[in-house]
Order: C-alpha cells, then structure tokens, then sequence
C-alpha cells in the first residue's frame, strides 16, 4: 500500500461519514458541516490521483483550492440563509422533519 | 471584441459595475448589459450560421492545458433564448421591482444576480471543460438561490434553504464523478474525452454525474425544491429559473450522454431516464391541477415539462444514436427547450403583471384580467398553446417531432405519453384561462401601461414563431449534433 | 516509517470526522470540524500540494471555522434550540453510504495502470510567466476558472446581503462590538493585525514562485481585519457604501479587464503573452487578494442586524 493508496481510502470514506452526517442531521447548520465534509473528502482523493504517479502535476491542486473557495462561498451563503430562516421561522429545522412534533 | 468573449465578458462586467454603483446607476448599467448582451447572442448567432462552430482556446493554451469554449448549434439556440427571456426579465423587474415598490433592498440584489445568472449561463452553455462547467453550475446555483431568497418571507427562505441543499447536493455528486474522470484519463476537456480509451470507472463516473445533474435539473423524485421555490420567488426572477436554470444542467447531461461517454449509454440506463421523466409528466401535471395559486401550477407546469425533456435519452442515446430518427429527435427536443423557455417565462411575467395589480395570484382572483390588461391575458393564452403542443406553436413542432422519431424507432410508448401529457397540460391550463377571461365587477385597477405588457406578448409570439418559422432554426441545430445523429428524418 | 505517519495522520484525521459527525451538540461538531480542518492540511503537506495545505488551513479551517461559530452565536441568540430531540442510528442510510465509500474506494483500485496520463506542461510553463506550476495554472492556463471563481464569491456576499431585513437595510454589516478594555480581545487587536498583514502581503506576493498566492494571502488579510472588527478597531461598512463595494469588485474587474485588453491587442481573450504574463500576473494577484481580502471578511461578518443605534 503506497501512500497516495492511503489518503484516497481515507477521501474516500470521508465522502460515505459525510453522507452519512448529511442524512442523519437535523439542525440546518449540521447539514452545511457535512456538506463541507464531503466535499474535503472528494478533495483529498482527487490529491491523491494528484499524486499518484511520479511527475508532479499542479492541475489536480489548482482544481482542489478553486473547489475550496467555491465550498466557502457556498457554506457562507447556507449559514446566511440558515440563521435569516430562523429568525423568521423561529426553528433551526424543518419542520416536517422533527420527530417530536 | 468577439462577439463569444462579449457574451460572457458583458453580463460579467454589468453585474461587477451594478454592484460597484447604486440606485438609477445600477439599473441603467443593467439595462445597458442587457442589450449588449443580446446583440451579442444574435451576432454570435450569425456568425455560427454563416461560419459554423466557432471554437476559443482561453489563454491560447490548448487542451489539455488549458480550456475550450466552442459554441455550436444547440449553444446558440439557447443563448439567444436566454437573452430574450433575460431582457424580458429585465424590463419587467424595471416597473415590478422598482424601488418605490419593492424598497432598496430587493431593487439593488435583483440586478446583480440576473446578471450573474446570465453570466452562469452563457458560461455553461459555450463550456467544453468539464471542471469549467462545474463552476459555472456552481455560480448559476448561487445567483438562482439568491432569487428565490430575495422575496424575503419566511416560506421563501425555506424553498431557498431547500433548493440550496439539493443544488449543493447535486453539485457533489457531479464532482464525484468529475474526480473519477480526471483520475481515469487526466483530461477534462469533452473533446479529448470523446476520443479517450474507455475505463472500467466511467460507468460510475457517469452515474454519479447524471445523479448530481438531474437533482438540479429538478427531474422526478428530485423535483421537490421546484415548486415552492419557483412559485414563491418575484416574477421576473421565477421566469429566469424556471424557463432558463434547469436547461443548463440539461445542457450538461447531454454533452456527457452524447460527446463523452456514448459508449455508456446502456439502453437500460436511457430507458429509466425516460420512465422518470413520464413520471415527472404525471406528478407534475397532477400536482398543477390541484393547485389554487396561479404561480404553484406554472411551477408544477415547468415540473412535467422538464419530464419531455428526457424522453429524448432512449430515442437518440445508445443504440438509437445511428439511426434516421435520432436526428429527429434532437431537434425537437431543442425547439422543446427553447419553445419551453420562452413561453414559461410569458407565462410567469403575465401572472406577475396581475399579482402587481390585484395584489394576489390565486386562481378565484383572476376573473377580470383579460379585460383590465388584455395583452398580458392573450400573452398567457398564447403561452398556453405552446405548453399545451397545440398547432401552430413551437411546442407542437417540438412535439411533432419527438413523437414522429417516436413511432419511426418503433419505441411508440413514448409517443404516446407526449400525446397524454399534452391532454394533461390542457386540463391544469384550462381552469386559469376560463378564469382569466370569466367576466366580473371588479373596479377598475392601475394596471401597468401597454408598453409593459407588450413584454410577455412578445416573448409568447416568439415561442409560437417557432413552430410557424421552424426551417431556419432547423438548419441551425445541424451545427453540433453528435456526430451519429446527424441522419435526420 | 513515513508509511506509518501517514496511517496515523489518516486515522486521526478519520477519527476527528466521525466525531464531527456523531459528536453531541452543534458547537462540539464546530470545535472538531476546525481540528479536522487541520489535520487535513497536513496531510496535504504531505501529498506534496503546500498551495493547498495553505488554503486549507486558511479556508477551508480557519475561514469556515469562524463562519460556523458566528452563525452558531447568531442562532443562539435567536434563541432556537441548539439540538432537537436524541438521534436514532439510520441503518440503511449508514449502509447506503458504506457502499457510496466503497464505490470509490473500488474506484480507485480499478483505474487503469500504469501510465495514468499527466496532461503534459512541460513547455507550457516556461510560457507561464511564473515559476509555482500552480500559480501558472489558477492564473493563467485556467484563468476563466478563476476569474469565475471569484464571481462566485462575490455572488454568495449579493445572496447573502439580501437576507438582511427590510428595516436593517441602512445598518452596518454584522454587529455592533463591546470590547472591554485592557482585555484579551483589545490586545489581539493592538499586536495581531500588523504581523498578520504582513504575512498576508507577503504570501499574495510570494505567490509567483513559491507556495502561496491571491487566495491565501486574500484570506490572512480578511483575518486581520475580522480581528481588527472584533477589536472594535474598524467598524463594517454599511451596504450603501460606494466604495467598499468598490473594493469588493475592484478585483475582477481588474481580471475582467485583463481579459479584455486581450481581445482588444489582439491576442484573445484572458490571453497573457510571455512577454508581460509575469507582470500582468503580478498585478491580478494584488487586485484579487484585495478583493478576495474584503470579500471573504465581508462574508464572515455578515448582513446588518440592525440592533445599534447608528
């Protein structure tokens, strides 16, 4: 087992406990955490295709830190839209998804 | 300037200067992008007529250096109507979104975002990068999420909230897959891929991008955020994400379907696209008839429309790809995106004009409007027709011929459910046009001029264009059918 | 031996997910998804991408992070309820992402071998104008990527100040600080921002040829000003400000313009000769990082919410 062998099984469980944590998450900031994890999760296996074979190859890491600002400017927009949705709903769930109502 | 670089350069530097400045500033700035921008697209649509597929290598760095923007046939079919239904979009949002009615909060955020949607689009529709094109989904999701929150209620933020998380959702689906086609080939540009030697991951690759598309595309059972979120945003805004948002990712799947991986076009695997996109006919028709909000069943109505769209897979995909009938079928399932576009967004600009007047859109509130603003209520008739497929529109020639390549493939079931869905589209269409010519009392209201409701006549007059002035636009969608389509009927 | 650091580093790194994951508690899922945040940056390091490490830990940790915990303080004072009711064990979504991980787990062991083609940029860099491969790709070979990337960004800072309230409109962005004087808070204030600028400079103007560049120095410079804001230091603008908004699309549309100049010269479009690219570069990077710097500081801190009294 080499390393890049390593950190693409790790990506590659990342990317399942993120879903996982995605799916099983009510709280709406708790979603948009997992959205992050998934896709950090994609990210270090495509760093591991990166580093696969001996030359080294920059596309791989510049597709990597453009997917990074993009997942920012995505989770920023979320959290907004989370905490103006609270506000005006008084809830940080959905409300057809709380097991308790 | 190239009239491919200005199409992207001027929605881009319109929405940089509509942020830059303020108040009258920013609409005059928009209003200027927006008629350069369609200038644009019709000389960038001349230009691919008389010279055919125009190819840019940015940077001029090849690939797989650097990355292609090639715009053929069906980019420009759609680039051109997304301009017309932008400016319409435009026009309206200058007197229903003015800062006297709206406030300034919904009068500066509309600007920028139209502006970045259109960018998004034209993006996506002249990309041949696969990574390039997530980035331009990733834009357009952000600016079209921005549109629906811009409302401001509280059930507008939840359909943001759930739009957001099924477009996110979708967007990582996609990248999986893009992964998996970088690690195999170490290319991402569609023409090198085209000519690439198949690896045992693209059928994943390829599944989990369709997955992640069709989420955002809002194909049956992914359709769930489409109609509180269409329905709830302003009118101009639900005209730019519903006639003009899902084609993007449409566009997508096609290129993939057909220019990347043909070869992974199992017939099992187009035969289930299909079967979802008749179950999103049924749902969504069903779902418009029971509707009482004029604005929920147009968003139902865009549900089952964007079914048709994947009726096309099993006619044109796999083994049908050499076939007579293939070409067919691709026309009329651009002239299908296109007649779409342009009467989904009459349809929503109509409805909005009257919710401006009368203060709400539901369907007992309608009775009076052909008589108070008579252009916008034959706008919507008109738009009707087209949804509907009937003669001479350019939704019946849609149809025409996809049901043509229908019987001619022997595949004749699908033929059959465009006939259905067009019964079903009269039926949840036939309640507000009754309603909306029924006679009633009611006081006379300050409706818009009649040069604002000429804006919803227009875009519905260019849908039923299509169908009456079809030969041209024919020749046109020639330019950048796959190769194995290239057969028509 | 390096095998076995790598194993413990993925472990960990694991380990510090699945705790973000099933931890109790949204605030306890923030903490560990900062940590995660940098374990990930080492094991960037690792595989040899230090640009990545860099924004990573800039971010994709340190950014985010603060994102989370502000929009965690925001709730909080909304008052909603932190977590709802005990989470069951959904065992066919769990066995459903298993299979999602395996999936590619089995990708990567089914992709061809041995030669998996490298695009080859032998003599495309040299062309590039700078000497860091990665730099030649974000700013010139893929420019369009990046110059729609920072449109993103610009466009999640529009989506976000529209859900501001109609009456917060006129208000300043994000909140009013109280900062206590002679406190922590007041001396980070005093002695980070000047360190912190100069790193931010230096990385946005290392970036050329080492490790480093617009995204990373942009973001070490919206730090500092977040700690200069939380210090009470510098007071967020207000939406109607011109010429903050102008600072914020200063950067593009200097990219944009770059772009342009090329059509016009004749060269095409984003396209940088060799001649001018390490100058042309230089300058994009500067106007950039200033803009991502104002963007990303912006984004952190967030619509008005009203509540002070100017």
């Amino acid at each position: 087992m080499t390393s890049p062998t390593l950190y693409a099984l790790t990506g590659a469980a990342l990317i399942g406990i993120g879903f996982y944590g995605l799916i099983e998450a009510q709280h709406l900031l708790r979603r948009v955490i997992t959205f992050n994890l998934i896709g950090s999760g994609l990210f270090v296996f495509l760093g591991a295709v990166g580093a696969r074979n001996d030359g080294f190859d920059p596309i791989p890491q510049a597709l990597i830190i453009t997917g990074i600002v993009v997942a920012l400017s995505a989770s920023a927009l979320a959290v907004g839209l989370v905490v103006a949705h609270s506000r005006a709903s008084g809830r940080a769930t959905f409300p057809e998804e709380d097991e308790d109502a | 300037m190239s009239a491919l670089a200005a199409v992207l350069v001027l929605p881009l530097a319109g929405a940089l200067f509509a942020v830059a400045l303020s108040g009258r500033a920013t609409r005059i700035v928009a209003l200027a992008a927006s008629a350069g921008t369609l200038a644009a697209a019709l000389a960038l649509a001349a230009s691919v007529i008389s010279h055919g597929t125009l190819r840019l290598e940015v940077g001029g760095w090849a690939p797989p250096v650097g990355i292609v923007l090639e715009a053929d046939g069906l980019s420009i079919a759609m680039i051109v109507m997304t301009a017309f239904v932008m400016v319409a979009a435009s026009l309206s949002a200058c007197h229903m979104l003015a800062p006297e009615a709206a406030g300034p909060r919904v009068a500066f955020g509309f600007w920028p975002l139209m502006l970045l949607l259109w960018t998004a689009l034209n993006a996506v529709f002249l990309s041949r990068d696969l990574f390039n094109l997530y980035v331009g989904i990733e834009l357009l999701s952000l600016a079209a999420i921005g549109l629906v929150a811009l409302e401001g209620k509280a059930a507008a933020l939840s359909a943001a909230i759930r739009y957001m998380i099924f477009a996110l959702a979708g967007s990582l689906l996609y990248l999986a897959g893009l992964v998996l086609v970088y690690a195999a080939h170490g290319a991402l540009d569609i023409g090198l891929l085209a000519d690439r030697m198949p690896a045992e991951t693209d059928a994943l690759a390829l599944a989990l991008m369709t997955a992640g598309l069709m989420a955002k595309t809002a194909l049956f059972p992914f359709h769930v955020w489409l109609p509180p979120a269409h329905g709830g945003a302003a009118a101009p805004a639900s005209a730019m994400l519903s006639g003009l948002v899902p084609k993007a990712s449409f566009i997508i799947l096609l290129r993939l379907w057909f220019e990347v991986m043909p070869d992974r076009a199992a017939g099992e695997a187009l035969t289930l696209m299909a079967a979802l996109g008749i179950a999103a006919v049924v749902w969504g028709s069903v779902g418009a008839l029971v509707q009482i909000r004029m604005k929920l069943i147009v968003a139902y109505s865009t549900v089952a429309q964007i079914g048709y769209l994947f009726l096309f897979f099993p006619l044109a995909g796999g083994a049908s790809a050499e076939q007579p009938w293939a070409g067919g079928a691709w026309n009329g399932m651009v002239f299908f995106a296109v007649s779409h576009g342009l009467a989904k967004a009459a349809m929503f600009i109509a409805v909005g004009q009257w919710m401006s007047v009368r203060g709400s859109d539901r369907l007992d509130e309608m009775r009076g409007f052909a008589s108070a603003m008579p252009m916008t209520a034959f706008a919507f008739v008109l738009a009707s027709i087209t949804i509907v497929g009937l003669p001479p529109s350019g939704g019946f020639t849609a149809k025409y011929l996809i049901m043509t390549s229908a019987f001619a493939a022997g595949q004749w079931f699908w033929g059959l459910v465009m006939a259905g869905g067009g019964l079903l589209a009269a039926a949840y269409l036939y309640r507000p046009v009754a309603e909306i010519f029924a006679r009633a009392d009611i006081p006379a209201l300050p409706v818009p001029s009649r040069v604002w409701q000429v804006v919803p006549l227009f875009l519905a007059c260019a849908a039923v264009a299509l169908g009456i002035a079809s030969s041209a636009p024919f020749e046109l969608l020639t330019m950048g059918r796959p190769q194995a389509a290239e057969d028509g009927l | 031996m390096t095998l076995i650091f790598d194993a413990m580093l993925c472990a960990l790194t694991l380990g510090v997910a699945l705790a973000t994951v099933l931890g109790c508690g949204v605030f306890r899922t923030i903490v560990f998804f900062v940590v995660y945040g940098l374990l990930l940056s080492v094991a960037w390091v690792r595989l040899d991408a230090v640009d990545v490490a860099l924004a990573e830990a800039a971010i994709g940790a340190g950014l985010t992070g603060v994102l989370f915990l502000a929009a965690f303080g925001k709730l909080t004072r909304i008052g909603v309820e932190a977590e709802p009711s005990p989470k069951r064990f959904h065992l066919p979504a769990a066995l459903g992402c298993i299979g999602l991980s395996g999936a590619m787990a089995w990708a990567w062991f089914a992709l061809p071998e041995p030669h998996r083609p490298t695009p080859d940029l032998s003599d495309a860099l040299p062309r590039a104008g700078v000497e860091n491969p990665v730099t030649a790709v974000l700013l010139n070979f893929r420019a369009w990527d990046t110059l729609l990337e920072g449109t993103v960004l610009l466009a999640a800072l529009i989506g976000l100040w529209i859900l501001t309230r109609d009456e917060d409109w006129h208000h300043r962005l994000g909140r009013l600080q109280h900062v206590r004087s002679g406190g922590v808070m007041e001396s980070f204030g005093r002695l980070l921002p000047p360190v912190g600028t100069l790193v931010g400079v230096y990385l946005i103007y290392i970036g050329a040829d080492q490790p480093g560049g617009a995204f990373q120095g942009g973001t070490v410079l919206a730090a500092v000003g977040l700690i200069a804001a939380l210090a009470g230091l510098l007071r967020p603008p207000r939406i109607t400000e011109c010429s903050w908004r102008m600072a914020l699309v200063a950067g593009p549309l200097v990219f944009l313009g770059a772009g342009v100049a090329g059509e016009v010269f004749g060269v095409g479009f984003l396209t940088l000769p060799g001649s001018i690219a390490e100058g042309a570069i230089f300058i994009i990077e500067v106007a950039l990082g200033l803009s991502i710097a104002v963007t990303l500081a912006l984004l952190v801190i967030g619509p008005p919410e009203g509540g002070d009294s100017e």
